[in-house]
């Protein structure tokens, strides 16, 4: 299990929850994970979002490997300019 | 990759500062631009605008124009794809309006003729009937009760419950309990700040030119900073298949992110379409004001609690922004940007996206993170002059380092903000002594900086030359680097690799040039691909030697044995390895694909002197330093470059430029005359300190430089401003008039 | 409204166009001469990147109409060098890196070898506010002004030398 931290506009949609488990071993395993354990996290994911994993900034890649004890954080997704 | 992974000396081309590739062309005039192509049988476009900020459309007459002699086409929403949705609905909406005009400016429909006069004149006499609807243009404005909405059910479920359907995203994060920690400070100081919208300003106007046949094939010819993306919009928008599509990037005249997506493009393939024609498309100087993407307007609240001792208890900062009359704002930038450069207990950032009768905003050069730097940087410049503290020393002792816990959540890795620090302490502009009249300003600033997908190409002609072929538009000197990093893999000399942006056509798919990403991940990928084709050569020489492709080196542009048991061999040069490569297996090309995920985030600290005149309210910028941590510095000249830009368009934003809009709702100054960016005589010599710390995630150390320049200006001028003239400001720009008002302010208050 | 016919020299060629009168210097140049150098970045003489010289004297291209070209020497970015011979203004912005997205640059070269001819040791100020109505929003300047001030100092040597 990997334990995902919200920013807290998201967590209203997540049951109320600042952290959540879900199972999966790439981001985007885990983001299909917390898909189907909280649906209202659903219109976010799919709208975009990153990912920081270990302090790696995951702008949207779904292959980057994750592991159990892996620090992960939902973000709004980044762009540039 | 691991830390050993990436090489940090002993470099032979990377580093140096040899010529740029497309140096001569530019200089004489024979680079091609967006609007320097023609092609047999071509019109020219010209697009009707809304004049007024809001208005529903009642009816389009273009009886008149399409009666004109010479007027050959003309579109309106209606010739466009029906079935967009997300996004692209967006897009569409702010290319061409459907049934309300959304801003001054608004495309309402097109026109194309045989000369861009006829074009011009057409436009005139086509009649539309309009229904004013009352407007907003102010960001606080548009979110209090009352205000005009601009579209209903826009808001996604983010945004709480009870605010104005104009507030269409929300962002809220941050860590501690910041109310314990504003009760642990000594001085606590809470401050309002706006900022006005800017434009990226680029000289060169949107142009394009584009042909589109009723079968469903295209060619465009455009100035952006993206072409597969100005490829997968425009055949979204004109209801075509992708790959049939092929867009062509011209060289471009400044982007700075305002040219990531897509005005008139669309616009001009639907022409096309409709006339069976090419059809040349160019923005005048005010369409581009009005209709093109500026930055959000801000409007923000940021609290920060110090101990004497210059600890930072708590920060709190509410960030709103308004992008147009569509969602996206850069608001969660703002928020997380915002005190991301200090290891902080206690931290809470909210951000509100806000739509409003403005044209849609698009990214400018690290979106959202210059506002929130002058917010927060002022507000320590404050608590440091109440507290008596240098403020680099402040700074330093709050810093972030490898392994804080960044405002936004993610502990950070490898950063270089406490080395840019320790330079600007270091370096002679700081203890340098100021005249009477002048005062001194210093600022952080901070930007993510992206990889993004990104497609290589590396051939090698039979002479053994080496054509790179790269899918990042050119915006900042990248060929010149990317080249750089080739000829350090291959070992041969820079001029022998020549660098092209391929079209969609002749090359994988490649994200925009934008969020700092081309000398990091085109550049990542040129490596990959330099290492591919060494791979390649390696075999060849393997099969000709008889031995092990794994007993083969590569050595100085040459195969050579890898050791003594593996024989005993002459080097053999690729251009004799080219030359036969027909025969012994076939054409050499080495390439990557990837979605480089390792940018490293950067770091920032300018030194400003200003000096303002109390009589005229004007302040002149007397002496700039610029310390930036860029990784590993490629081509020096240009990240020097990068470093100056920025700068220039941070002091232009903190001084003078601004959107002024009228009771109207009409954009005032849509010239360059009124929209005043600094001029040569407005700027001193800007002085740079290239600090490298290694980015783990470049085989070479790279991080993105372009962006983190424009972060710290805003604030560094700021204070320099607020020292000078011995009162803060809280309002960009600084422009004389607000400087005369605020001294006013002071002397009778 | 028919066009009328003008007669010019352009860097020293002959040439003759039909322009409607409406047309600007720099639309015939653009349009129907096929000399792109000079650039619209506005089409009000607020940016320079249309800088020509007519007869001489440095001008907006966009604020001169297409019909003022008669009889006149128009000098464009086109007739800096002499044949493979680069100005030793181009040569010193490639050197010291003094463009970047390079549309401003044909206007800059050309105000600035006026600027030359006109003072051939001008101050780092003088050169600012000669420069002041040519725009630059990529390099903030720095790079341009030294490359200015190098190559006048390059300049007035090879004078001394060659007199």
């Amino acid at each position: 299990m990997v334990e995902v931290n919200l920013w807290s506009g998201l967590r209203a949609l997540a049951d109320g929850h600042e952290t959540v488990e879900v199972d999966g071993s790439t981001v985007g395993e885990v983001l299909t994970g917390l898909a189907a354990a909280y649906p209202g996290l659903k219109d976010a994911i799919d709208a975009g979002v990153s990912m920081a994993v270990d302090g790696r900034i995951i702008a949207s890649g779904l292959t980057e490997p994750i592991k159990p004890d892996s620090e992960v954080y939902l973000l709004q997704q980044l762009k540039g300019g | 990759m691991p830390k050993d992974d990436v090489k940090t000396e002993n470099f032979r081309f990377v580093g140096t500062r040899p010529n740029r590739p497309d140096g001569l062309d530019k200089v004489t005039g024979r680079a091609k631009f967006g609007a320097d192509a023609s092609a047999p049988g071509m019109l020219h476009g010209a697009i009707v605008r809304s004049p007024h900020a809001h208005a529903r459309i009642i009816s389009i007459d273009t009886s008149k124009a399409e009666a004109l002699k010479g007027v050959k086409a003309v579109v309106t929403r209606a010739d466009f794809a029906t079935d967009v949705t997300g996004e692209n609905w967006n897009v569409l909406e702010n290319v061409m309006a459907s049934d309300t005009a959304l801003y001054d400016g608004h495309a309402v429909a097109a026109i194309a003729a045989n000369s861009a006069l006829v074009a011009r004149d057409a436009i005139k006499l086509v009649e539309i009937t309009y229904e004013v609807l009352p407007h907003v243009t102010d960001v606080d404005a548009a979110m209090a009760d009352g205000a005009p909405v601009i579209r209903a059910g826009t808001a996604d479920k983010s945004v709480p419950a009870g605010l104005h359907p104009n507030v269409v995203r929300y962002h809220d994060s941050g860590h501690g309990d910041v109310e314990a920690g504003f009760a642990e400070a000594d001085l606590v100081i809470k401050d309002h700040f706006r900022t006005e919208a800017t434009h990226q300003g680029y000289i060169e106007p949107h142009a394009c030119l584009g042909m589109l046949g009723g079968d469903g094939k295209g060619e465009l010819w455009c100035t952006t900073q993206g072409h597969w993306n100005v490829q997968k919009i425009c055949s979204a928008l004109l209801g075509l298949e992708t790959s049939q599509l092929r867009v062509t990037a011209s060289e471009i005249g400044g982007g700075f992110g305002g040219k990531t997506t897509v005005f008139i493009e669309p616009v001009a393939l639907a022409l096309s379409r409709k006339a069976n024609r090419p059809v040349k498309l160019v923005m005048t100087r005010s369409e581009v004001f009005r209709a093109s993407g500026p930055t959000s307007s801000t409007s923000m609240d940021v609290k920060i609690g110090m101990k004497k001792d210059g600890t930072i208890t708590a920060a709190e900062g509410v960030f709103r922004l308004q992008g147009g009359a569509f969602p996206g704002a850069p608001m969660e930038m703002t928020a997380m940007c915002a005190f991301a450069p200090y290891a902080l207990k206690n931290v809470h950032q909210v951000g509100y996206d806000v739509m409003a009768n403005r044209p849609k905003q698009a990214a400018y050069r690290a979106p959202g993170s210059p506002m929130a730097a002058f917010a927060v940087e002022s507000v320590i410049d404050e608590l440091c002059g109440q507290l008596g503290l240098d403020p680099i020393d402040v700074r330093l002792k709050n810093a972030s380092k490898e392994g804080t816990k960044a405002s936004y959540g993610p502990r950070f890795g490898r950063i270089g903000l406490v080395e840019t620090l320790e330079a600007a302490k270091a370096h002679p502009h700081y203890s340098a002594p100021l005249k009477p009249g002048q005062g001194r300003g210093i600022s952080c600033g901070f930007w993510f900086n992206f990889g993004g997908e990104t497609s290589v190409s590396l051939a090698l002609s039979m002479d053994g030359s080496v054509q790179l072929m790269v899918g990042t538009p050119d915006i900042g000197g990248s060929r010149a680097s990317l080249a750089l990093m080739a000829a350090e893999e291959l070992g041969i000399p820079y001029e022998n690799i020549r660098t092209t942006i391929a079209d969609t056509a002749s090359l994988g798919y490649n994200e925009v040039s934008h969020g700092s990403r081309v000398t990091y991940a085109s550049g990542l990928a040129t490596i990959e691909a330099a290492r591919d084709t060494i791979k390649k050569l390696c075999a060849r020489a393997a099969a000709k030697w008889g031995i092990d492709a794994d007993a083969v080196s590569w050595e100085d542009g040459c195969a050579v044995p890898s050791g003594p048991n593996a024989g005993d061999f002459d080097p053999l040069p690729i251009a004799k390895i080219a030359a036969s490569m027909g025969r012994t297996g076939g054409p050499i090309v080495g390439h990557y694909e990837a979605t480089p995920e390792g940018a490293g985030v950067s770091f920032a600290t300018h030194i400003v002197d200003a000096e303002v005149d109390p009589e005229t309210g004007k302040t002149g910028i007397v002496r700039y330093t610029v310390v930036q941590d860029a990784g590993k510095a490629v081509h020096p000249a240009y990240v020097e470059g990068q470093f100056q830009g920025g700068a220039a368009q941070g002091i232009g934003w903190a001084l003078n430029e601004e959107y002024i809009y009228g009771a109207d709702g009409r954009l005032q100054n849509d010239v360059f005359l009124d929209y005043r960016i600094p001029v040569a005589s407005d700027l001193p010599m800007i002085d740079t300190v290239i600090v490298e710390v290694p980015n783990p995630g470049h085989p070479y150390g790279v991080r993105g430089v372009g962006e983190t320049s424009i972060c710290p200006p805003l604030a560094a001028v700021a204070n320099a401003v607020s020292a000078a003239a011995g009162v803060r400001l809280h309002e960009l720009p600084m422009s004389p008039p607000r400087i005369l008002e605020a001294l006013e302010k002071q002397r009778d208050g | 409204m028919s066009k009328i016919h003008v007669t010019t020299s352009v860097n020293g060629d002959a040439m003759e166009f039909l322009c409607d009168p409406r047309e600007t210097l720099l639309d015939v140049l653009r349009d129907r001469l096929n000399l792109t150098g000079a650039k619209e970045g506005c089409g009000t003489g607020d940016c320079g990147a249309c800088s020509v010289t007519l007869d001489g004297r440095l001008v907006c291209s966009c604020l001169v109409l297409g019909a003022e070209a008669e009889g006149k020497e128009i000098g464009t970015i086109e007739g800096l060098a002499d044949g493979e011979a680069l100005h030793p203004l181009q040569q010193k912005f490639i050197e010291y890196a003094a463009l970047q997205c390079g549309i401003c640059t044909p206007g800059i070269l050309v105000a600035t070898k006026a600027l030359l001819e006109k003072n051939p040791d001008p101050t780092e100020t003088e050169v600012r506010y000669w420069l002041a109505g040519n725009l630059c929003r990529c390099t903030g300047y720095d790079k341009i002004i030294r490359a200015v001030m190098d190559t006048a100092a390059d300049m007035r040597a090879d004078a001394k030398e060659t007199s």
